[in-house]
C-alpha cells in the first residue's frame, strides 16, 4: 500500500466505501481547516475489495463525527495521539442531522422556504431510516447535499 | 405557566389525553349551551393558504359556539403570503393578534414551522398530503360515540388506500388501541403503502387485503369509504372494470350487519349511493357534527380553559 507519513495527533478514518472520501471530506468541513489531510482513494482491502482512507492531522475534539456516522457507520475511526492509536471510536447514528441531506419532496415546506434548516430525524434505528422533520419524507442516498 | 401545546399530528396526544379530549367533546355534545361562553373574548385565527371551506367553517363555528371570535384568510392569494412572507413571520404577526391559530397549507410541514415560532397554540388544519389531525380526531370520536369504545372491532377501509392521507392517519391512530382488526378493500394498484402494513405486522395487529367489498361485508363493524379517482388508474379499462367494486349501494349494504356504520371523510362524489343516506347506518353526516364537537374540545384543551 502507498505509504503516507504518520500523523502525530488526529484521525485515521479507515474502511470508507471506495469513492466516498471526498464527500466525507466536505461534510467534515476539512476544506475550511488548514490541517494536513491525506486522502487515499481506491486502496486495496481484503474485506471490501477497494476502500478509501482519510488521514487528518488535527485536534481530536475538533471534528463532528455525527455526520460520519450518518454517511456510513461502518467506517473505522482510529484516534491518534503521539503517533499511536489510542482509541477506536465506534460510530453511533445521530438522532438528528442538520444540513447534510436535503428533502427532495417537492411538496415540503423546505422546498419553498429556502432559509429553513434541513433537519432529518432518525425514525427507525434498526433500518437506519431518516425522515424529514417537516414532511416525514424518507431520505434516500441521492439526497446527500 | 402551562407549556404551550399544538396539534400537528393525532399521535401528539397520548391515548389518555385523547380520552379526556373525547370525554370533553361528549360533554359539549350533551350541553352545548353550557359551553357557549367558555371562550368569551378569545380570537381564533384561521390561516388558510389554500381554500378548504368545510374545514374552515368547522373551525370557525367551533370558536363561535364557544363564544369567541374569528378572523383570518381563506386562501393565500390575498394574504401577505402572496407577497412572499415566510410562514414563520406570518405566525409571529398572528401571535400578536389572536389567541389560537388553525393553519391549512399546501406545503407539508408548514404548520409545524409555524408552531415552532409561535407564541400561541397552532392547529394543523391540513398540510398537503401529510397530516390532517382534526379529521382523524373526528373519525376517532365518531367511532367512539357510535360504538361506545375505541377497541375490539373490525373496520373495513375501502377505496384509494394508497394516496388517502386520512386513511393512513386513521390506521396509525387506531393501531394504539386493543383488539382492532383491519380489512383493506382496494384494487391492487391502490393498496395501503408497505410501511403501514409493516407497522401492523410489527405490532401484531391483524389485517387482511381484499379486492371486493361483497366478500367481507358481513364481518365489518365499521366501513370507512374513500373515493377512487379515475386519474389513479393506468388505463381506462381497469377503471371501468373496477369502479363498481368500490361503490357502496343498497345491494352491498344488504350484506352488512344491522349495526355496521358507514363513515366517509366527505366530500363524497358517487362512492356512496344517495339511496343510502336515510339508512340509519349512514354516519357520514353525523361525522361532521362530531367534527365540530372535537374541534371545540381541542380549542378548549389547547387554550387550557376548564
Ligand atoms: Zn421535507
Amino acid at each position: 500500500m502507498l505509504n503516507i507519513g504518520k500523523i502525530e495527533e488526529g484521525f485515521v478514518l479507515d474502511h470508507i466505501k471506495a469513492g466516498k472520501s471526498m464527500q466525507i471530506y466536505r461534510h467534515l468541513g476539512l476544506d475550511n481547516m488548514d490541517s494536513t489531510v491525506a486522502i487515499i482513494k481506491n486502496a486495496k482491502s481484503k474485506a471490501m475489495g477497494k476502500k478509501d482512507i482519510l488521514k487528518v492531522e488535527c485536534d481530536i475534539n475538533s471534528l463532528d463525527l455525527d455526520v460520519l456516522a450518518f454517511i456510513d457507520h461502518n467506517i473505522t475511526v482510529n484516534v491518534i495521539k503521539d503517533g499511536e492509536i489510542i482509541e477506536k471510536r465506534s460510530l453511533v447514528l445521530p438522532k438528528e442531522i442538520t444540513g447534510v441531506i436535503k428533502c427532495h419532496n417537492p411538496r415540503c415546506i423546505s422546498s419553498i422556504e429556502q432559509e429553513l434548516p434541513q433537519i432529518f430525524y432518525l425514525a427507525d434505528e434498526e433500518k437506519e431510516i431518516y425522515r424529514c422533520r417537516y414532511c416525514d419524507e424518507k431520505y434516500s442516498e441521492s439526497d446527500i447535499m | 405557566m402551562e407549556k404551550l401545546r399544538h396539534m400537528m399530528n393525532p399521535l401528539d396526544f397520548s391515548v389518555e389525553e385523547l380520552e379526556s379530549l373525547f370525554d370533553l367533546a361528549g360533554e359539549i355534545e350533551r350541553d352545548m349551551e353550557g359551553y357557549s361562553h367558555k371562550c368569551d373574548g378569545k380570537i381564533l385565527a384561521t390561516c388558510f393558504y389554500e381554500p378548504s371551506t368545510r374545514t374552515r367553517l368547522s373551525f370557525e363555528t367551533a370558536m363561535l359556539r364557544l363564544g369567541g371570535k374569528c378572523m383570518g384568510f381563506a386562501d393565500a392569494s390575498n394574504s401577505s403570503a402572496a407577497k412572499g412572507e415566510s410562514v414563520a413571520d406570518t405566525i409571529r404577526v398572528i401571535s400578536c393578534f389572536a389567541d389560537i391559530c388553525a393553519m391549512r397549507h399546501p406545503k407539508e410541514g408548514a404548520p409545524m414551522v409555524a408552531a415552532s415560532k409561535s407564541s400561541i397554540p397552532v392547529i394543523n388544519a391540513g398540510d398537503g398530503g401529510h397530516q390532517h389531525p382534526t379529521q382523524t380526531l373526528t373519525d376517532l370520536l365518531t367511532i367512539r360515540s357510535l360504538y361506545g369504545k375505541l377497541s375490539n372491532f373490525t373496520i373495513g377501509l375501502c377505496g384509494d388506500l394508497k394516496f388517502g392521507r386520512t386513511v393512513h392517519s386513521l390506521i396509525n391512530a387506531l393501531s394504539r388501541y386493543e383488539g382492532i382488526r383491519f380489512i383493506f378493500i382496494s384494487p391492487k394498484e391502490l393498496r395501503v403503502p408497505d410501511y403501514i402494513t409493516e407497522m401492523l405486522r410489527q405490532k401484531g395487529i391483524p389485517y387482511e387485503e381484499v379486492i371486493k367489498l361483497e366478500d367481507i361485508m358481513p364481518q365489518l363493524d365499521f366501513l370507512y369509504m374513500t373515493r377512487v379517482q379515475k386519474e389513479r388508474f393506468f388505463n381506462e379499462e381497469d377503471y371501468i372494470r373496477l369502479r363498481n367494486f368500490y361503490i357502496l349501494d343498497k345491494e352491498k349494504m344488504a350484506l352488512a350487519k344491522e349495526n355496521m356504520f358507514i363513515l366517509h371523510p366527505l366530500p363524497r362524489v358517487n362512492e356512496i349511493s344517495v339511496e343510502l343516506d336515510d339508512d340509519p347506518r349512514a354516519a357520514y353526516f353525523k361525522q361532521v357534527q362530531y367534527g365540530l364537537y372535537v374541534r371545540m374540545a381541542l380549542i378548549l384543551t389547547l387554550l387550557n380553559i376548564k
